[in-house]
């Protein structure tokens, strides 16, 4: 059977494949029986896919072969070393099978690998500089593409009429026409390949780059008008053609546009609903834009501009609608598979060039294209340049125009067109081969090695890679509104009043339309700046700690000299972050029982020093929500235990500064600060509390805590989950608690009596990190739908990435001392730096969540937003009670 | 232009103008145009009213503050002169001025320098020379458009300030403003002379082209 099989594959394995397959095969176990066979080989039915996997395989792992030496990538562009790998391997394949096997496909070019390459570059595309430079980009990719072709075409037919074109290519002035309209255009992949790694201004960048992208219009339609015009021969040809030749243009162009931003429209209109499916967000933006591309290469219009006007259309409402996560998703995949798309294209480069069957030589062409392209694109920049600098505010300085006409790369669009042509219509095909593919190489290879000491020598400006800041985004923003403004004054309708106009329209009517309510309502770029900068803080904060998993690091530093710097850092940092994601469901426990504050103290010691919940099990798997497994979570719990701890301090370093400038500030949130430092005091008291009832609290304390320990194990028993404070102890501390509550809680007029489940989800032990689904009570977990688990994680993976410590209070709290309170009591609630500064409305938030699992996720969507109303009406209430908690000690003292 | 000066003949003390705020005498006539038309009852002089009555400005987030900026002082009426004068600054930065203008004479309007004096006064209310937190504040409510609360937007607020903020004095003075622009922004001299710009044709031709932008 092996052997039978061998020569089949020999065709089509060859190459990589050849030389891995047969050296495996003799290890596998398998000898032919007759009858039951055991073992069969099926190669056929594999070998398409198989070969697929194979060549993106090698290309992959050529990738990691070349980063290996940092100093071979960052002298030689990695598209070099690409088509350098295709030539070898084309060789081995030449050498191997005795011909050549594999080339660049155009229908595999332009279905498969070009699609991820341009949405990548779309969907990524700076909008707001591609618009702000959009005539200067429209101008080179129409007019440029156009004099490049129409120039080179031109001047090659001149060569050939001068004799230096050897008369075996045989070819017209269309002919030539044709070619130059082909090997004219700016390649996408080459130059994205090439300028990505030279960090040249933005606005350079996008220049270039803006153009190969939008120049496919041109670059279809001419290839198209030239091709038929070929077909038809040039005796045919009438001056309606010209025209509709030239009709088309608008209609490719227009038309390809048009098809991408309507599936830009259905793309953020579908994401919009997608609140209950996460798990299929990242596909439908990968499926949409495909779709739109497929449309576009279907109706041929120019398919590139559908993808770019997708990607750059649905973009803003997209990001806003799909989760967090998705947005990693999409990010990475478009990446991935873009990045996998341009290593096979460059490699495939390569290897198609070694197929000497497809292509003439002939010096005369192959010189005087290069010669051509190289000038006449120099010229053409030099040209536009000129005129668009009479209009232009910054203009284009030399060495841009320099760095614009050497970065004409041209790639494998133009290698997969002229392989599109007929042999039978032009002639002259073979030596136009030849000709796309040295100029390609040259291009890719000679200029894209030479073009980063180019721009080091010329001193171009390059990209300044600054942090976002705030500032940046309030100036930027009130800068456009001032001019806007400015120009609404002065009655002229330029740039800003149009960019103005379209903004008020889309906030209006396109956002409202497209966006999910709660997205809607929350996105604003300021505030997206504020949220990143966030993110990165922390994510340096988690750098700068190195040892960041290290579960050691949990136990608590219990100093009671840090306690002052713990607590203000905190509130600062809570301030700072008050995104709202601040999950702390400690807010919520404002009036207990003393019995109940023990309990508080006790499940966070526990809760602080016997770190080691392990659920063996997972409740509940579904294909259609991530849930995080045990590890991850417990690894996320500990990461945020370091990360408060990183937190406070580095805030405490740089609080010196800060806090003395925000004291004198008026504070409108000065209530909400009461209210909060209440809350607080109320958690830090009961440390105190405890040591104020001398023996016989202690023995409560151990009590307490044996009991919360027996619960603990005999739920391990039950449910293998660890640590669990069950809903039948709790309610049974909250009964007792309002049995004997008579004697130590004032009934405030503001306290309502909770109810069982309502306390249930108030009580400190109850938001233990991420574990509250789990930790409710075990019925409550059966009844606990799927979509509350997930939007529960997804509130803790948002509050990760906030890094909001969400579990702040357990350290702060056990380092209280508990020292004799009389002191510190009466001066307690008039500190004017509070140890948390949570906002209540959170618990609210968790509460809510916890009361009604069907409106989950929206809650957690509109959770930043429910701070405002909630804030009012609930801090006073946590105020006023704790005033009775104190008044009442007073009482018994 | 020789129809151009006896049109510009109408604009009251157009020398006098044109050599205070270097508009060309097209764009001036252009400008006094567009004065009149706004000057409702043709009083010689426009009122908040007026100004308020561009539909455009009603919902500019910044556009009652635009509109301030043009009575300074309280002032309840501004004249053409004044309006140039404040239009002024939206000229594009001429470069060829700097190196060799006469340091005795005043920076001209369109400066750098006065582009972003023009924009810090937009957040300075109180022109104490220093944008406070309060008054950070208050544009930055201005300016996040979407229902955030008030917490939210003093944390914002602090953060802004505190980026912007070197001397520790818990407010952004006009120095940090500049700073916090040219850095922030990674703002070359370029990006000044963009960003406060209205791309009016200097030579007063009112080629009107939607894709002129900042860049071009």
């Amino acid at each position: 059977m092996l052997r039978a099989a061998l020569p089949l594959l020999g065709l089509p394995l060859v190459g990589a494949a050849a030389t891995e397959e047969p050296t495996q095969e003799p290890g596998s176990p398998g000898e032919p029986l007759p009858g039951l066979v055991l073992f069969r080989w099926q190669w056929h039915e594999v070998e398409a896919p198989y070969l697929v996997a194979l060549w993106i395989l090698v290309a992959s792992l050529a990738k990691i072969v070349f980063h290996l030496s940092r100093k071979v990538t960052s002298v030689v562009p990695e598209s070099c070393l690409l088509i350098l790998l295709g030539l070898v391997l084309g060789g081995i394949v030449l050498a191997v099978a005795k011909k050549a096997e594999y080339q660049l496909e155009p229908g595999t070019f332009f279905l498969f690998l070009l699609p991820p390459i341009v949405l990548d570059s779309g969907y990524f595309m700076p909008s707001r500089l591609l618009f702000d430079n959009l005539g200067a980009i429209l101008t080179y990719a129409v007019v440029g593409t156009l004099w490049n072709a129409f120039t080179t075409g031109a001047a090659l037919w001149g060569l050939q009429q001068a004799g230096l074109v050897a008369p075996r290519v045989q070819a017209g002035l269309l002919d030539f026409l044709l070619f130059g309209s082909l090997i004219s255009a700016v390649d996408p992949v080459a130059v994205l390949a090439v300028f990505e790694e030279v960090h040249v201004n933005e606005t350079l960048f996008i220049i270039v780059f803006g153009e190969s992208l939008l120049n496919d219009a041109v670059t279809v339609v001419l290839y198209k008008v030239c091709n038929s015009f070929v077909e038809m021969g040039s005796a045919n040809v009438q001056a309606t053609d010209y025209l509709k030749g030239v009709a088309s243009l608008f209609v490719v162009s227009l038309g390809g546009a048009a098809v991408g931003l309507v599936f830009a429209f259905l793309l953020a209109l579908t994401t919009r609903f997608t609140k209950r499916v996460r798990i299929i967000e990242p596909l439908l933006v990968f499926l949409l834009a495909y779709a739109a591309y497929l449309t576009a290469e279907m109706a041929s219009l120019s398919a590139i501009l559908a993808v770019t006007m997708c990607g750059l259309g649905c973009k803003k409402y997209v990001e806003a609608n799909i989760s967090h996560k998705s947005r990693t998703t999409v990010k990475y995949t478009m990446k991935t598979l873009a990045s996998c798309a341009e290593t096979v294209i460059f490699m495939l480069l390569g290897i198609s060039a070694v197929d000497s069957s497809k292509w003439a030589w002939d010096s005369g062409l192959v010189l005087g294209t290069l010669f051509f392209i190289l000038f006449f694109r120099a010229l053409g920049v030099v040209l536009q340049t000129w005129v668009l600098n009479q209009f232009r505010l910054v203009p284009l300085d030399k060495i841009d125009q320099v760095v614009m006409s050497y970065g004409g790369l041209r790639g494998a669009v133009a290698f997969a067109l002229v392989i599109l042509l007929d042999k039978t219509k032009v002639p002259a095909k073979d030596y136009f081969v030849a000709t796309t593919i040295v100029v390609v190489f040259f291009t890719v290879i000679v200029q894209g090695l030479t073009i980063k000491p180019l721009v080091k020598w010329l001193k171009v400006k390059r990209s300044e890679h600054h942090k976002p800041t705030l500032n940046q985004e309030l100036h930027e923003h009130t800068f456009d509104h001032i001019l806007a403004a400015v120009e609404d004054v002065v009655g002229h309708h330029g740039y800003h009043y149009w960019r103005d106009r379209w903004e008020q329209f889309d906030k209006k009517y396109l956002s409202q339309l497209l966006m999910r309510r709660s997205a809607y309502r929350i996105r604003d770029q300021i505030w997206d700046v504020y949220y990143r900068l966030n993110i990165r803080d922390a994510i340096s904060f988690v750098d700068q700690g190195g040892h960041v998993l290290s579960s050691t690091g949990l136990t608590l530093p219990s100093m009671p000299s840090r306690n002052s710097v713990a607590e203000t850092s905190v509130t600062n940092l809570l301030r700072e972050s008050g995104s709202g994601a601040c999950l702390d469901l400690q807010v919520i426990d404002t009036v207990r029982s003393g019995r109940d504050r023990e309990d508080a103290v006790m499940h966070h010691l526990l809760c602080g020093g016997l770190y080691k919940p392990r659920r063996r099990y997972k409740a509940s798997c579904s294909r259609h929500f991530i849930l995080e497994d045990t590890q991850e979570r417990q690894d996320k719990e500990v990461f945020q235990q370091n990360m408060k701890r990183r937190l406070e301090s580095f805030k405490s370093t740089k609080h010196n500064i800060c806090f003395a400038k925000s004291k004198p500030r008026p504070r409108k949130a000065g209530c909400k600060k009461n209210g909060v430092a209440n809350t607080a005091a109320t958690n830090g008291k009961s440390p105190g509390d405890l040591g104020f009832r001398d023996t016989a609290a202690v023995i409560l304390t151990v009590e307490s805590e044996e009991e919360e320990e027996e619960s603990d194990s005999s739920e391990t028993e039950k449910d293998d989950e660890g640590i669990i404070f069950v809903a039948r102890a709790t309610s049974e501390v909250l009964q007792e608690g309002k049995v004997s509550g008579s004697l130590e809680v004032c009934p405030s007029p503001r306290i309502i009596p909770p109810s069982p489940t309502c306390a249930e989800k108030e009580l400190p032990w109850k938001s233990g990190q991420g574990d509250l689904v789990v930790y409710v009570s075990s019925e409550t977990t059966k009844i606990v739908p799927v979509d509350m688990q997930m939007g529960w994680n997804q509130s803790i993976s948002s509050l990760e990435s906030l890094a909001s410590p969400s579990c702040t209070q357990a350290p702060t709290m056990t380092r209280l001392p508990p020292c004799p309170l009389a002191a510190e009591e009466p001066q307690a609630p008039l500190d004017p730096r509070p140890s948390f500064a949570f906002p209540p409305s959170l618990a609210k938030a968790g509460r809510s969540r916890s009361e009604s699992s069907a409106d989950i996720p929206r809650q957690q969507e509109l959770q930043p937003l429910m701070q405002h109303e909630d804030q009012s009406h609930l801090s006073p209430g946590t105020a006023s009670s704790h005033w009775c908690i104190q008044f009442n000690r007073g009482g018994r003292l | 232009m020789g129809s151009g000066g006896s049109r510009a003949a109408q604009v009251p003390d157009a020398d006098s103008i044109r050599r205070e705020t270097g508009f060309s005498q097209a764009t001036l006539l252009r400008l006094y145009h567009r004065f009149r038309a706004l000057d409702s009852n043709k009083k010689g002089y426009l009122s908040r009213v007026d100004l308020q009555q561009i539909g455009a400005l009603a919902v500019n987030p910044l556009g009652d503050r635009i509109i301030d900026s043009f009575f300074p002082d309280g002032s309840l009426r501004v004249d053409f002169p004044d309006f140039a004068r404040v239009l002024a600054h939206f000229r594009p930065v001429d470069d060829e001025d700097t190196g060799t203008r006469d340091p005795k004479e005043p920076e001209p309007l369109n400066s750098r320098m006065n582009k972003l004096r023009f924009a810090f006064q937009l957040y300075d209310l109180d022109r104490d020379g220093k944008i406070s937190r309060h008054e950070m504040l208050q544009v930055l409510r201005l300016m996040v458009g979407v229902q955030v609360t008030e917490e939210q937007l003093e944390s914002i607020t602090d953060r802004t300030v505190q980026e912007a903020d070197e001397d520790g004095d818990g407010a952004v003075s006009f120095l940090e403003f500049t700073k916090s622009c040219w850095e922030g922004l990674g703002l070359s001299w370029h990006f000044l002379k963009e960003a406060i710009y209205i791309s009016w044709r200097e030579d007063g031709s009112s080629r009107r082209s939607p894709f002129r932008c900042q860049g071009d």
